[in-house]
């Protein structure tokens, strides 16, 4: 049942009853020709009179198997409509919920036209079951319709929902502002040991896998230019085009790229986690700031750790260099270290990791942002660790192009 | 009579650590059947032995019509309401009602539609029906739990701690539903509990589970054992008397 669905069918729409062709498993034959709709059934409806005063009596067994037939039945009975509609229960069994809920639907539709049924007769149990599935045809027609968006109103609340989220996000700023604020004025405040652990989960535990990505990106780039620069008999410069690529822009957005993965979605799911299990509010109430207990040590974490991984792929991305050099293109490793000495300045150096600092403290920030935004239980938390490791990338790459062209335009 | 349940020398626990041992009892058909303790007792494991969740390290369960419970991929033999409810997140209440419905009869939309709207209203949540159970509170939850665990018009209805978390009126509500729901459809229901006035409503009988006995220390009905026994555990459960348990375990 969609979100949108209408819960109300006019009450004549039983009127139009086709017979499906599929045969139902657990409802009996639908209404074909001559057969007999009730054969299969483990109930029986007979209808006495018509025209005033309409008499049907329901007999055996009344059960959730059987309750569509049962519906269809007493609907087919019910056409034309007579003034007055009895339904005479003394012969039933059993009446299990869903029966009695058919039977009320039936009922209330039958209101909506001035002409209630009136069930008589029933068993002690039955009359039980009718009661607690009575519905009260003043109250039925009281149920308000669900209401259908249309596209403007969609479009409006996806806008206000757009403004909330961006006052959301400067009110995260604005908190882990006062947190820097406070852990400069009094250190003792911040979460050291935690910072430490998460160091240690997010760079100690990374690095075999930022070792050997890096290492194999040297390898890989080194592999790519080797043909094109044998060409022109500069086989040299394979060792500059490798390690000024690494430590300018490779080596900072292939760490932050892994760390996002790795750390990035593993903050959104552990605080998204907490969100939704109400341990954030806990926090709250026991009178300790979220911002400054969670997302700090997280951002100070990476911050200090993704420089680090950014040097260490940085070397062995070169080592990987170093090999396609050594076995492709014929140079020893003393000229090809040599010349990777004279080709990197202090600078492609330090930009990159002035990269890599700004990428560690936007991984953290975004991944703890949206795991604190999480809503809506186990969904929710999937819902916010995929939002967390896009918008990650997304900044990454957006920030990676506007330092490369603010460090371009500084003429560094 | 004939028993529902059937448990023999059943014994619970976690990691290989026994919780509650030699649990024998029955359950007949059409009952309310009432499994108490304190927190921390083992009510709840015993409920997910009951209904296949957990395999019991030794001893036998037997449920009528269906043998020894098991994560079986069939048609539920019985409804369970979890102790949060366990409304999927990513449904409307509706359609978490529904479910069963869709899953396992082929009843037409507009009839499994009437249904789910009777179901939720008998448990009181009529007009919530698109509604995600995150947007709703813990009882309705609950309430909305009951309503998928009837869905299917099952005989057979296991509630872990129904009323817990519910008002004292929405609390009586829900006792007299189950009360309605066992009597007039003969159905039989087992809960786990430890609010006494709930219990006393609606259990025919009862088993009270100890932690430090480390297993039943009182079967039959509750009314009964809360005026006859003279077993001073089981009267600090019934009086709620918090020194006659602290004293047992001094001494």
């Amino acid at each position: 049942m969609g979100r949108a669905a209408s819960r109300f069918h006019l009450p004549i729409d039983f009127l139009f009853w086709k017979p499906s062709i599929e045969l139902p498993k657990l409802c009996g034959p639908p209404f074909l020709g001559n057969q007999d709709p009730l054969a299969a059934t483990a109930f029986d409806l007979q209808a006495h009179g018509g025209g005033k005063l309409l008499e049907v009596e329901l007999a055996g067994r009344l059960e959730l198997k059987d309750c569509q037939t049962l519906s269809r039945a007493l609907r087919a009975t019910l056409h034309p409509l007579p003034e007055r509609c009895r339904v005479n229960m003394a012969k039933v069994e059993r009446l299990d919920g869903a029966a009695a809920a058919v039977l009320m639907e039936v009922s209330v539709e039958l209101c909506a036209q001035g002409r209630p049924l009136e069930f008589i007769s029933a068993p002690p149990d039955v009359q039980a079951i009718l009661d607690i599935y009575y519905t009260d045809c003043a109250q039925a027609s009281l149920r308000a319709a669900p209401v259908r968006q249309g596209i403007f109103d969609q479009i409006g609340r996806s806008t206000v929902e757009l403004w909330r989220q961006a006052k959301e996000g400067l009110d995260f700023l604005g908190e882990m502002l006062l947190a820097l604020v406070a852990a400069v004025r009094k250190p003792s405040s911040v979460q050291w040991r935690g910072t430490g652990t998460l160091m240690e989960k997010a760079g100690a535990d990374g690095l075999p896998i930022v070792v050997l990505l890096g290492f194999l990106v040297g390898l890989t780039l080194a592999y790519q230019s080797s043909n094109q620069l044998k060409l022109y008999g500069a086989n040299l410069m394979v060792a500059d085009l490798v390690t000024i690529s690494l430590a300018r822009e490779l080596g900072p957005l292939l760490t932050a790229i892994i760390v996002t993965g790795r750390s990035g979605a593993a903050f959104a799911a552990e605080i998204g986690t907490m969100k939704v299990s109400e341990e954030i509010d806990a926090l709250y109430t026991l009178g300790i700031c979220p911002y400054r207990y969670l997302v700090f040590p997280r951002v100070l974490a990476l911050g200090f750790i993704l420089p680090l991984l950014t040097i260490l792929a940085d070397v062995v991305g070169s080592a990987g260099g170093l090999v396609i050099g050594v076995t492709e293109l014929d140079l020893t490793p003393a000229a090809y270290l040599a010349e990777t000495r004279t080709a990197l300045t202090l600078w492609d150096v330090t930009s990159g990791l002035v990269k890599s600092l700004v990428f560690g403290i936007v991984i953290a920030l975004v991944c703890c942002h949206k795991g604190l935004a999480a809503r809506g239980g186990a969904e929710g938390v999937g819902r916010t660790t995929t939002s967390a490791v896009v918008t990650s990338l997304f900044l990454l790459i957006v920030l990676d192009t506007a330092l490369t062209i603010l460090f371009h335009n500084m003429r560094l | 009579m004939t028993a529902m349940i059937r448990v023999e020398k059943l014994t619970v626990g976690w990691d290989g650590r026994a919780l509650l041992t030699d649990l024998n009892f029955e359950v007949q058909a059409g009952e309310t059947f009432a499994v108490l303790g304190g927190s921390g007792s083992g009510k709840s494991t015993v409920l997910r032995h009951l209904i296949g969740l957990e395999v019991p390290m030794a001893g036998s369960i037997h449920l009528q019509g269906v043998g020894s419970p098991g994560k079986s991929m069939g048609r539920p033999a019985f409804g369970v309401l979890f102790q949060s409810g366990a409304l999927f997140g990513s449904m409307t209440l509706a359609d978490n009602v529904a479910l069963p419905l869709k899953k396992w009869t082929s009843l037409d939309a507009k009839t499994i539609r009437a249904l789910v709207q009777a179901k939720l209203r008998i448990v009181g949540l009529e007009g919530y029906e698109n509604h995600l159970p995150a947007e709703i509170s813990g009882g309705m939850k609950k309430r909305g739990g009951i309503a998928r665990a009837l869905a299917l018009e099952p005989s057979l209805l296991f509630l872990d701690e129904p009323s817990a978390g519910l008002d004292p009126v929405t609390s009586a509500g829900l006792d007299d539903l189950i009360l309605a729901l066992s009597r007039t459809l003969g159905m039989t229901t087992v809960l786990v509990s430890h609010e006494l006035p709930s219990i006393l409503a609606v259990a025919d009988r009862c088993i009270l589970l100890d932690k430090q006995a480390g297993g039943a220390i009182a079967e039959g009905n509750p009314r009964k054992l809360r005026d006859e026994s003279s077993d001073p555990r089981v009267q600090a459960f019934f009086h709620r008397r918090a020194e006659a348990t602290r004293e047992q375990e001094m001494a």
